[in-house]
């Protein structure tokens, strides 16, 4: 039977390229993705914060929303958002079948279990990644999906310079949700998981390029730090504060 | 003093494998294989099967005497062997539970004794120097630097143990191979091979069922002679020149 699979095997080994499969089923080669994909995804959330902070302008939303607008129209940033969802799903996905390998090449753990861990956070990846993703899950199901698929989010018309254009009104949505106490706390635990897998996360990615240097590691590790807790704490100034508005 | 054992006897790779609980006199003077051996004198004057665990040297250069004590690889003492660890690191009526090196790549023969071939297959792969090196050159003939010199002697310092696979809760073994990498790659005459070397030390290592570095870094706390992960950066970057710089 002639499958798609064995075409592409057979176009790469005819052409010699079997050594780009050979490396990306390679332990170094597995943790390069994962590295690759999660700096590229720490570049992202700091784009994600500063348009969100446009949601304590105290404006009634008109900064986020016509914000909001151009995110989801400007051709770049939407081709850019596919790219996104597709490196989350690349590192959720490889994340968890890394995982289950390590379980499976550890076989039967010490029965005393008193492992040495720098941090908690190294230890525990693939439960803070889940618990992240289920938090994304929430997250974009919450205003992303509705956002794009359902006409369940108001036009605003009113805006000086977009009359006509359908601006949807996602500011009441996001206003809206705050304004329950378990979305906000829903928030602060994925917010949470989020600054825990970023403090092991964010150093480690460099380790895995290869970078350890004795001049530039620490420097890493200081940024990745006071990464690890000003953009989430960023990110959960806003619900706390539009919950008590 | 009168310490509190709890060992785990496993008849062969098949067994399940318990604890078993004894109780040992031991003096402070006495080193943790010399307490074992009392044990065992104990268990044959009882007619019972002595515990089986591998040592060699008896003075930390071997790496034969693996086990884990209290859930540390060697023991609580940083930078010691097993055999390097002696009895007053401990007080008169402490537990002590030992077990064999934990991992799927090291399958226990017997109680303590676990197969470690996996190791010998990654030094197979690569750690040696097959280029032509003629005779021993004179002292100082070939200019090296000082400080490349210490790196290369600290990663050669690796005793094969396993400590860091027993230690990675991912059983790799990216520390000890990185060590070897290491040692052979900054010298002048390990330098001509280096990035093959790594291509094929990596590519066993992957073959031998090793889990992934998820740079945790247990590994260097846990090793007897403390190898530093700065090792498994430098395996990294090559073993990358290699895939991407390489010919094959």
């Amino acid at each position: 039977m002639l499958s798609i699979h064995s075409i592409l095997r057979g176009i790469i080994f005819y052409n010699n390229m079997n050594w780009i499969i050979n490396f990306l089923t390679s332990s170094i080669g597995k943790k390069l993705v994962m590295s690759l994909t999660g700096l590229f995804l720490i570049t992202f959330l700091p784009v994600h914060l500063l348009g969100n902070l446009l949601l304590l302008k105290g404006d009634g939303g008109e900064a986020f929303n016509t914000y909001a607008y151009f995110m989801t129209n400007n051709p770049l940033i939407k081709f850019t958002s596919y790219g996104l969802y597709f490196f989350i799903l690349l590192h959720a996905v490889q994340g968890v079948l890394l995982a289950w390998q390590n379980k499976k090449s550890k076989g039967k753990k010490s029965l005393v279990n008193t492992y040495t861990n720098k941090t908690w956070a190294s230890n525990n990846m693939a439960l803070l990644g889940i618990l992240i993703f289920a938090f994304l899950c929430i997250h974009m199901g919450d205003f992303w999906f509705k956002m794009k698929f359902t006409n369940r989010i108001d036009i605003i018309d009113s805006y000086a310079g977009y009359e006509g254009v359908g601006i949807k009104d996602l500011y009441s949505r996001v206003s809206l949700a705050f304004k329950q106490l378990w979305i906000v706390l829903v928030y602060l635990i994925g917010l949470a998981a989020m600054a825990f897998h970023l403090l092991h996360g964010f150093a480690s990615a460099f380790q895995t390029l290869g970078i350890n240097h004795k001049k530039y590691t620490p420097i890493i590790k200081l940024l990745g730090i006071g990464y690890s807790i000003l953009i989430p704490l960023g990110f959960a100034i806003i619900p706390v504060i539009m919950f008590f508005k | 003093m009168k310490l509190n054992l709890k060992v785990w006897r496993q008849k062969n790779n098949k067994d399940e494998g318990r604890y078993e609980a004894h109780t040992v006199e031991a003096t402070g003077d006495m080193s943790f294989l010399e307490m074992m051996d009392v044990l065992n004198e104990q268990l044959i004057s009882e007619k019972k099967e002595p515990v089986a665990f591998e040592h060699d040297c008896r003075e930390g250069i071997c790496g034969s005497c693996n086990m884990v004590i209290n859930g540390k690889p060697h023991g609580p003492q940083q930078g010691t062997t097993t055999c390097q660890l002696h009895m007053r690191h401990f007080n008169d009526g402490d537990s002590i539970a030992i077990e064999p090196f934990r991992s799927a790549a090291f399958p226990v023969i017997k109680d303590l004794v676990v197969d470690r071939s996996a190791f010998d297959h990654i030094i197979q792969a690569g750690g040696y120097i097959s280029v032509n090196t003629g005779q021993a050159p004179d002292g100082n003939a070939i200019p090296i630097e000082k400080d490349l010199a210490g790196q290369s002697f600290d990663a050669a310092t690796c005793i094969g143990c396993g400590a860091c696979v027993a230690a990675c809760p991912n059983g790799s073994a990216m520390l000890f191979t990185s060590a070897k990498v290491a040692h052979l790659g900054l010298l002048p005459q390990g330098k001509v091979e280096h990035t093959k070397r790594v291509k094929n030390m990596v590519d066993t290592m992957d073959k031998e069922g090793f889990g992934m570095c998820s740079n945790i870094g247990a590994c260097e706390v846990e090793c007897p002679k403390e190898i530093s992960i700065e090792n498994i950066a430098m395996m990294n970057r090559s073993y990358l020149a290699s895939v991407f710089g390489g010919r094959e």
